[in-house]
């Protein structure tokens, strides 16, 4: 059973359509990919499963019954404009939000000890939000996502204003947090981070559903008989009937070249064939990066 | 409700805890009370404190013996047989603030006065000199007629008209008033009102675009409805006006406390030096011209009548009413200001929505300043009836006395009306917190007020 379903969810603004009958399923302990182009609709769905807003149509559930206001209590929401109370102290602040969602005082400050000490920055405490650099204001509101421990947690582009280092500390909680049994909805733009991240997506363009499934799935079809080859040296190699060249370069003493098969050919009689050309030093199938999936998907579709 | 609660505490305490509330809420009454203190401290210290003597020096005649009675500063010695030019010379060493030199004609040419001094004398001096004289004189020239029994005549025909205004309420039970703390009850009331739902209304206004602007909303509608902390967000405000507001009676009512008791005693003791000369006057059967001369200070007695009056007025309605009016119409105004913040990106783009809003506040005080010319005016109930005006306008007509038909008819439109007013802001507000970089406008705002969901 999915942890979370929305089920043919539509939205109008006046005339303008956001959202029209879009339903996504979110597996136990997924990392599930919500993507698109701006303006597609992500944000809208995202503020409807927050119940920020209602949908004019569609159903949502959350471990198979109806979502309902207190849900709110298992749901974490990281948006993409994120914001503090400038002038108000950290962990007055911090206190704040998680009273809001429910934790008692003295739960909330137990758990801020934790995760303060946890991400290198006890000594914020008493610090105004000011005071602080973006990257910290952003770990600081982190902590207010997670910290009443939602089953359910969305991030809205959870990197932006992180430098490498922190946003590889941010990246290992999240596969932590899933580890503990969260399961996480993921918007993004960044294609690299869904790869390493995601297990399921869904791509959305113009309010609607454009494509869907497990990113592993995704890509093989996407990838659709296409191979990488790499040789030592400027060699060529012509297409045959069995497959055909779709591109050759030479650079920095290697040919990059792929090739796309035709018919039904096994990869031992691909390599036989090529072999004769020159010194190969890789042969692999060529997966097609999301960031390519997605360009070619949103692209044919408009 | 326990998260509205969370909320609340929060807008509270922020806003508590800033230092211009501290010295906003402390210096606000003094300054008041300096306002209306200040003059009257100035009235009572105008007059020299320091004792003089001053010689009175009459040329050929001694109609004046003992004319001017002594105040309490000022003793006025008749010099027989002294010669004005001798004494000029040497009157400061001979201990004289300054001489009084009346010359013979005095009876037909009023000016043949002079008073020789170093320094400029007080006004309260030279009136209370010339007061006695002209009263001597008149009494001189009365007696030239030759009428009989001309002291019991003048006496008999002497009066003083002082007129006493008296309210009754309903019940018929009397109070003596004043029209002038009235007028000045209706004019601090009606400015307070306008100033605190203005400035608590902009607070709010100012909060929530604070919050739009930084985005702190979208994390807090998904932990709370948009209507709990757009209600938050006014209570704890109107919960920070109302911390202010009795801080300032209190603060008050201590001032006015200490100022009743060193006002009275001040007022025992001119009591005192006004009877003193009056028996002076007796022995000289010189009572009637004295009567008026010897008022030390008039000012200051009508000020203890004052005093005594705005004590009687009837405070527990005032007070109760101004924070119903306070509440219900801040909660109006402060929820129109919610709306408007929510609908903005910044704060310059408030301003045409600003108008609409402040046309009635300032046409409200306008005509609560008119109410206290004339607070039976038809405008004047109109208004105080009208909810959007009335919160000013009513608190200005109160000291005067309005019926309580009329309060509860103001009371009762007031609380249907700001119940309309914050489930409109309501909903304007919850779809304007997450429009962003779209330029907002009244046929926006009204297609935001029809969305549902």
């Amino acid at each position: 059973m999915p942890l979370f379903e929305a089920k043919n969810i539509t939205k109008q603004f006046g005339n303008f359509t956001a959202l029209d009958n879009v339903s996504i399923s979110v597996p136990e302990k997924c990392i599930y990919g919500l993507l698109g182009p701006n303006g597609a609709g992500k944000t809208t769905l995202i503020r409807i499963i927050n119940q920020i807003t209602g949908p004019d149509s569609g159903e949502l559930f959350i471990n198979g019954k109806k979502l309902i206001p207190e849900d709110v209590h298992t749901i974490g929401y990281l948006p993409e404009e994120r914001g503090l109370y400038k002038k108000m102290k950290v962990g007055e602040q911090a206190l704040y939000f998680a009273q809001l969602k429910g934790l008692s005082k003295a739960e909330a400050i137990k758990r801020l000890r934790y995760w303060f000490g946890k991400l290198d920055m006890t000594n914020w405490w008493n610090k105004k939000v000011e005071e602080l650099s973006k990257g910290m204001q952003q770990k600081v509101q982190f902590i207010t996502t997670i910290l009443h421990e939602p089953r359910l947690i969305i991030f809205d582009e959870p990197f932006t204003g992180f430098d490498p280092v922190n946003a590889n500390i941010i990246k290992n909680e999240i596969l932590f947090l899933r580890e503990r049994g969260a399961t996480i909805i993921f918007s993004t733009h960044n294609m690299g981070s869904v790869e390493e991240l995601c297990d399921n997506i869904t791509l959305i363009n113009k309010g609607r559903t454009i494509l869907e499934g497990s990113v592993d799935e995704i890509r093989k079809q996407w990838a659709a008989n296409e191979y990488d080859l790499v040789f030592r040296g400027n060699v060529k190699i012509e297409g045959n009937g069995q497959y055909n060249i779709i591109n050759q370069q030479f650079d920095n003493e290697k040919s990059i070249i792929r090739l796309k098969t035709t018919g039904n050919i096994s990869t031992n009689d691909i390599l036989k064939t090529v072999l004769k050309s020159g010194d190969l030093i890789s042969f692999n199938p060529a997966l097609p990066s999301m960031n390519e999936i997605f360009i070619r998907v949103v692209e044919t579709r408009n | 409700m326990n998260k509205i609660s969370v909320i609340i505490k929060r807008e509270y305490i922020t806003r508590v805890r800033k230092i211009s509330f501290i010295i906003m809420t402390i210096l606000a009454p003094l300054a008041m009370a300096a306002l209306i203190l200040l003059p009257t401290l100035l009235m009572m210290n105008d007059e020299d404190k320091e004792f003089k003597r001053i010689a009175v020096i009459e040329d050929g005649s001694d109609l004046f013996k003992n004319v001017i009675p002594d105040t309490k500063d000022v003793n006025y010695i008749y010099l027989e047989n002294t010669s004005v030019n001798d004494l000029k010379k040497n009157f400061e060493q001979a201990g004289y603030y300054g001489i009084l030199y009346i010359s013979p004609e005095i009876i037909n040419t009023p000016n043949a006065i002079q008073l020789i001094s170093k320094k400029q004398p007080p006004i309260g001096l030279l009136d209370h000199i010339s007061g006695s004289l002209e009263k001597e004189i008149e009494r001189q020239k009365l007696l030239t007629y030759n009428i009989q029994n001309l002291d019991d005549i003048l006496k008999n025909i002497r009066t003083k008209v002082s007129i006493q205004t008296i309210k009754i309420d309903d019940a018929g039970l009397a109070t003596e008033t004043s029209t002038g703390i009235a007028m000045a009850l209706a004019y601090i009331g009606g400015f307070l009102m306008y100033m605190l739902v203005f400035l608590f209304g902009s607070q709010v206004m100012r909060g929530v675009i604070e919050e739009k602007t930084s985005r702190v909303v979208e994390v807090i509608v998904s932990s709370v409805k948009p209507v709990q902390l757009m209600m938050g967000k006014i209570i704890g405000i109107a919960l920070v006006g109302l911390t202010q507001f009795m801080i300032w009676v209190f603060l008050t009512m201590g001032i006015v406390a200490i100022a009743k008791t060193t006002v009275l005693k001040k007022t025992n003791m001119t009591e005192i030096t006004q009877n003193l000369p009056q028996d002076i006057m007796a022995k000289n059967q010189l009572t009637n011209s004295a009567a008026e001369s010897s008022q030390m200070s008039p000012e200051l007695t009508e000020f203890t009548k004052l005093f005594e009056n705005a004590l009687n007025q009837d405070w527990l309605l005032i007070i109760t009413t101004f924070i119903f009016y306070f509440i219900t119409g801040y909660l109006l105004y402060g929820s129109i200001f919610a709306a408007i913040g929510s609908a903005v990106d910044n704060e310059t783009e408030t301003q045409q929505f600003m108008l609409p809003v402040t046309i009635p506040i300032i046409f409200a005080l306008m005509v609560a300043m008119g109410t206290m010319q004339n607070p039976e005016s038809s405008l004047s109930f109109w208004f105080s009836i009208i909810p959007l005006t009335s919160p000013i306008v009513m608190v200005a007509r109160i000291p005067f006395g309005v019926p309580s038909w009329q309060i509860a008819l103001s009371m009762a439109l007031m609380v249907i009306t700001f119940l309309g007013f914050v489930w409109m802001a309501a909903k304007v507000y919850r779809t304007g917190i997450l429009m962003y970089g779209k330029k907002s406008s009244w046929k926006e705002i009204w297609k935001w007020l029809r969305y549902t969901g």
